[in-house]
């Protein structure tokens, strides 16, 4: 266990060292999330309802934004995608730890870190916006416990994926794009473009069939008070089911890239 | 060919100190020193000599280098090239000369090398009899028949080396620097590379300047070395000369025959400039 | 007649540098396929996205969905457009660190003709067949009834924004010579732009139509001869609005030119 520990702190440290990315990381979240309230409002005032409470979109945004680093499935380890690209895979193998828990202890360290570190200034900025596009509190302490649990969750899903694309890259001489197509559609579902409840109902169901709805999803829609309280208990179930689904086909698919690696040599 | 005169140049460069505080403070306020990069270099180069330009790293050779290739201005100073000054005519003053980076491509990764060439012939609007001329010529000279039509990528580091100098002599330069033009090759790449520039100097009369920290590069190709530390001129001389200087600056061993390294070495530190 | 020539001979040099690029992005042709279809993808995923949205309303700010679509798809277009043929102001950073500007230097032709053409990128034309795409769908479903002149305004807004885009690509590759660790603050403005210049700038209030218009004039291309083109109005010289584009590009270019300038007295 403590090795993993100390492999989550070298990344930890690793992240905090870009400073001025920090500054255009903020800016650009900001202008960002700052727009996609502006737009948000002008559909609210033409159209009259919406299927969330403008409010709740607003702080569905802000929390988007805060926490990109956290729920994203397009930003891969990069160093971890160089190992499988330049097979310095072979190192890993050598190490005495399985590979699939020490990319994902290493995946969770770099997102939590640079999460933690992006967050705050967001965050503190998103709550200072003057009054419609400020980010609300979450609806009530049960809501925001349920929020951290549910973001642990759904952040133990969308790693589980991302380690599943790590993984398939075994299996394709082109990583990048396979990379690329796959998380293109990922994002939309994932309800990173816009949030799953503007989705029309047919494509909401089958949306909701699917792991990406069990990301970043549950947790802001939880804070800002969207989702149901009856729908809750399912929700986390999904997270739980889909978290299990994809680590178990991840460590499968590894146990079958393994032998690859070994009989290929990298 | 080459008359440099009373040539300075100093670089602002950015503090910076490690440490978290430190940083966010650059990022506010940053401060500057200034280092002098160049401080009154002088030196001509007669047509068709073949000099070695020596030094411990950040001496100021890459800023001559950039100097004379036009690339970089000079604080003050004069330097006339075959009546040119380099810096003012860029355009008119790079068709002349060749450039070879030991350590950075100049030919397309993926592509076979002679669409590289040929690219090269468009940039410098060689006319195609003079270019075919030229190519066969560089072909026999340096054994490329065989490679011409790989990518680069699936060359090794010796045959690119080979093609980089190809690349850089297509439009008959006058004037052809190299910087580092044998790092990391092996033995037979090294020996090929130098023999080539020796007869291109002969058969031309192209004029070489050449950097390096292989010394048996300086002893094979250059009939004339100069020495440079923190910016000065220090030696300009042959070998032997520079072979003396090591020897009766140093601690007198006198009998000892000291090879090329030890040399270098002990000027280095003789003349404290490391 | 001098001009002429070098002109014609500058453009065959591009060509021969794009035939290149292609070439080479051709040996990894499934990398390839795949890039252009995740791009692809990527740029689809907007125009569901509107297209959803759009399923609970009939309209924002008075433009329908066929109108936004169009606005979309142009600036889709413009933004691809720029990506494709300055794409070398993009990566330049990289260039400049790696050292390959000196070479550039060292070459008897222009350096921007060398950067673009260098990096040619064919692969960006996944987001133009989204492009193509919803602008078909746009000019079908929106209210704009099609005659030469609105042709000929489509064609301007699309050329002056892909003017204003490379004209930032080649600030943020000009800010690059000042010693600035990371330049990567001008992409708020070109993504910034290409993702949210999907609805006419109106929408988003008097502030930020102000800020497009007289700090980056986005509006040039997007909103002043939209107007014109969705029949809101009829002053027929917005359509000439992206002409104006011409003075911003001229401005970006003179910020290079001081880079380059600071490039040759300072080195990197």
């Amino acid at each position: 266990m403590r090795k993993y520990y100390l492999f989550f702190k070298l990344r930890f440290a690793a992240g905090i060292q870009y400073r001025m990315a920090a500054v255009t990381a903020l800016t650009t979240q900001m202008v960002w999330g700052l727009m996609e309230c502006l737009a948000y409002k002008a559909i609210a005032e033409s159209s009259g309802n919406m299927p969330m409470d403008y409010s709740a979109v607003v702080s569905y945004i802000w929390l988007k934004e805060a926490l990109l680093a956290l729920f994203n499935t397009w930003a891969a380890d990069n160093d971890i995608f160089g190992m499988i690209l330049n097979g310095d895979i072979s190192y890993e193998l050598c190490r005495p730890l399985s590979v699939y828990s020490m990319w994902f202890s290493r995946t969770a360290g770099g997102r939590i870190s640079e999460a933690l570190l992006r967050c705050i200034p967001v965050l503190a900025c998103a709550f200072l916006m003057p009054y419609p596009y400020k980010m609300g509190l979450p609806v009530s302490a049960g809501a925001f416990l349920l929020f951290l649990l549910t973001a642990v969750l759904g952040l133990g899903v969308t790693i589980a994926f991302c380690m599943l694309v790590y993984i398939l890259c075994f299996f394709t001489i082109s990583p990048q794009g396979w990379r690329m197509a796959l998380t293109g559609a990922v994002d939309f579902l994932s309800g990173n473009i816009i949030p799953l409840p503007f989705f029309p109902d047919k494509y909401l169901r089958i949306a909701q069939l699917l792991p990406f709805a069990y990301m970043q999803n549950i947790p802001f829609r939880i804070y800002c008070g969207d989702l149901a309280a009856a729908a809750i208990p399912s929700a986390i179930a999904g997270q739980v089911f889909w978290f299990a689904a994809l680590t178990l086909a991840g460590l499968l698919l590894w146990k079958k890239a393994e032998k690859r690696v070994v009989v290929q040599g990298g | 060919m080459i008359t440099m005169e009373n040539v300075c140049k100093s670089y602002k460069v950015a503090k910076r100190d490690a440490g978290f505080r430190a940083a966010c403070k650059a990022l506010v306020h940053r401060e500057y020193e200034a280092v002098h990069a160049l401080n009154n270099v002088s030196f001509t180069v007669r047509d068709g000599e073949m000099v070695g330009y020596i030094g411990p790293n950040g001496a100021g050779k890459s800023s001559t280098i950039k100097i004379l290739s036009g690339i970089l201005t000079p604080d003050s100073g004069t330097c006339v090239i075959d009546g040119r000054v380099p810096w003012k005519n860029r355009t008119e003053h790079v068709r002349q000369i060749g450039v070879v980076f030991g350590q950075r491509s100049q030919l397309w990764w993926d592509i076979p090398v002679i669409d590289s060439f040929e690219l090269i012939k468009e940039i410098y609007s060689i006319s195609t009899p003079q270019y075919n001329n030229k190519l066969e010529e560089l072909t026999q000279l340096l054994q490329l028949q065989e490679i011409l039509k790989t990518p680069t990528r699936q060359l090794s580091l010796g045959q690119r080396m080979r093609c980089e100098v190809a690349a850089s002599l297509l439009h008959e330069p006058r004037l052809l620097f190299l910087d580092e033009p044998t790092i990391g090759l092996d033995a037979v790449s090294k020996l090929a590379v130098r023999d080539f520039i020796k007869k291109l100097n002969e058969e031309h009369k192209t004029t070489v300047i050449l950097t390096t920290h292989d010394m048996q590069d300086i002893e094979a190709i250059a009939n004339r070395v100069i020495l440079i530390g923190r910016g000065q001129i220090l030696l300009d001389g042959t070998l032997d000369e520079l072979r003396r200087a090591a020897v009766s600056d140093g601690n007198g061993n006198t009998d000892e025959p000291l090879d090329l390294d030890h040399v270098m070495a002990c000027l280095y530190r003789n003349l404290n400039i490391l | 007649m001098g001009i002429i020539m070098r002109i014609w001979k500058s453009i065959i040099l591009y060509l021969r540098y794009a035939s290149i690029c292609v070439r080479s992005a051709m040996q990894y042709k499934l990398s390839f396929l795949l890039m252009i279809i995740g791009r692809f993808i990527i740029a689809f995923n907007e125009f569901i996205a509107i297209k959803f949205l759009f399923s609970g309303f009939e309209e924002i700010k008075g433009y329908s969905y066929g109108d936004v679509l169009l606005c979309f798809s142009i600036v889709q277009m413009s933004f691809t457009l720029s990506e494709l043929f300055g794409n070398g102001f993009k990566v330049f950073s990289g260039m400049i660190k790696r050292g390959d500007f000196d070479r550039i230097l060292l070459r008897p032709c222009s350096p921007i003709l060398q950067i673009i053409g260098n990096h040619f990128e064919i692969g960006r034309t996944g987001p133009m067949i989204t492009a193509v795409i919803t602008l078909v769908i746009g000019i079908r479903t929106c209210s704009v009834s099609w005659n030469a002149a609105a042709f000929f305004t489509l064609a301007l807004m699309i050329a002056g924004g892909a003017l204003l885009f490379i004209g930032l690509f080649m600030l943020g590759a000009g800010l690059c010579f000042f010693s600035i660790e990371d330049t990567s603050i001008i992409n708020v403005l070109t993504y910034g732009a290409k993702s949210h210049g999907k609805y006419p700038i109106d929408v988003y209030g008097r502030g930020i139509l102000r800020f497009c218009t007289y700090i980056i004039p986005y509006t040039l291309f997007q909103y002043y001869p939209l107007q014109y083109l969705l029949g809101r109005t009829t002053q027929w010289r917005l359509a000439f609005y992206p002409l104006g584009i011409v003075v911003f590009l001229a401005l970006c270019y003179a910020v290079w030119r001081i880079g380059v300038h600071n490039y040759k007295s300072c080195g990197a």
